[in-house]
């Protein structure tokens, strides 16, 4: 499971032509392999960029505005808080703060993916970070710690194979919802489609008992510290959770040592 | 819904509006672009990597936490039918495939919700 961190990554550019070669044909492969692995998403993306669409309209963006906001800032949680303050007529940096408070984990994606991604070039890390979203992260971040691994570009590849997907729908649902705007039944409980990817990008990376030690600290952590303002209280949830799977982790491995 | 004839007075200014969807889309790219952005392939620590290989479990239940147990759109009210839905999906996620998660997930809800209206 650590190899990819400890992974011995060749120093420089590869400079032979068949080993290229061979590593063009894992690139495509990867990318291929990383388009389906995002594919089951579609079924939550398609409906919830729909949504943010009517409901941007609703709120009165006009479709230029929502499209907008949609490829720019490409996060949907924190565009329906920021839909939802703009409508209270919070003051502006309260409604940035909140809403950048609701990205904040993906602080935490940008670390976690450094001994993966961090050798790809200045440009391509600013593309891998502009499309961070909860699937590409949780997809890949699956993938690489799995047999068998990928290579540095294979990694990229398979990355960006997974956006390639989700990023142009994103952006279309968002434009056919704010265009065809208004009416979304409250009986389909399209919110509910939000944990239910949650649970679909989670269930997969419970792979051992240190894991599944952490996603419980991280439950409880979110019910102890709901109070914190800013929704930090998830973030708070999180480091407590990372702390506990690394410890639950370590001592398995000291008592696994201390045994004959 | 707000009748058609309503003038738009709690319409968003475009400046506004604009202010906000520019300056989030700058800051939540400034957030992404973070580590991997500047730390690039300097090698992290040794604690620090052990810490992050728990990103993942450690934020999406967090996340997931406060959406099934107090709803935005019952108020806040705590919904058995949604936490009944959640469990499906997380067993149909964590026993069979991420799109069986999200059919039994959503599928549950509407089943349930309509069983509860014949009730």
């Amino acid at each position: 499971m650590s190899r990819t961190d400890l992974a011995p990554l060749p120093p420089g550019p590869g400079g032979d032509a068949p080993r290229a070669e061979a590593a063009a044909t894992g690139v495509r492969a990867a990318f291929i392999e990383g388009f389906w692995a995002c594919a089951p998403f579609i079924l939550i993306i398609v409906p919830f960029s729909l949504l943010f669409g009517v409901v941007a309209r609703e709120a009165g963006l006009d479709i230029l505005q929502a499209m907008a906001m949609s490829v720019l800032v490409i996060a949907g949680a924190s565009q329906f808080t920021a839909l939802a303050l703009l409508q209270d007529q919070a003051p502006v940096f309260i409604v940035l703060l909140t809403s950048l408070a609701v990205n904040l984990r993906m602080a935490m994606y940008s670390a976690a993916l450094v001994p993966h991604l961090g050798h790809a070039s200045r440009g391509v890390r600013a593309a891998v970070a502009y499309l961070m979203v909860d699937q590409a992260f949780a997809v890949a971040i699956r993938r690489y710690e799995q047999d068998p691994p990928l290579g540095p570009s294979a990694r990229v590849a398979f990355y960006f194979g997974g956006m390639s997907l989700i990023a142009p729908l994103w952006y279309a649902f968002t434009l056919i919802g704010a265009v065809i705007g208004r009416a979304m039944p409250a009986a389909l409980s399209l919110d509910f489609a939000v944990p239910v990817c949650f649970i679909a990008l989670l269930a997969p990376l419970l792979r051992t008992g240190p894991h599944i030690l952490a996603a419980l600290v991280s439950a409880l952590g979110a019910i102890a510290f709901a109070w914190v303002p800013w929704s930090l209280g998830i973030i708070i949830a999180a480091l407590l959770a990372m702390i506990a799977g690394r410890r639950c982790e370590l001592w398995l491995a000291r008592r696994e040592r201390a045994a004959p | 819904m707000t009748p058609e004839t309503l003038p738009a007075a709690d319409a968003i200014p475009d400046a506004l509006a604009w202010t906000v969807i520019v300056l989030l889309g700058l800051g939540t790219f400034a957030i992404r672009f973070s580590f991997l952005g500047l730390l690039g392939d300097r090698p992290l620590p040794e604690w620090l990597l052990g810490h992050l290989k728990y990103v993942g479990v450690a934020v999406f239940p967090a996340l997931v936490t406060p959406l099934v147990l107090w709803p935005e759109a019952t108020q806040g009210a705590f919904d058995p039918l949604r936490l009944v839905a959640a469990l499906a999906a997380f067993a149909a996620g964590w026993r069979i495939s991420v799109v069986a998660a999200i059919v039994a997930g959503m599928g549950t809800l509407y089943a349930l919700q309509f069983l509860a209206t014949l009730i």
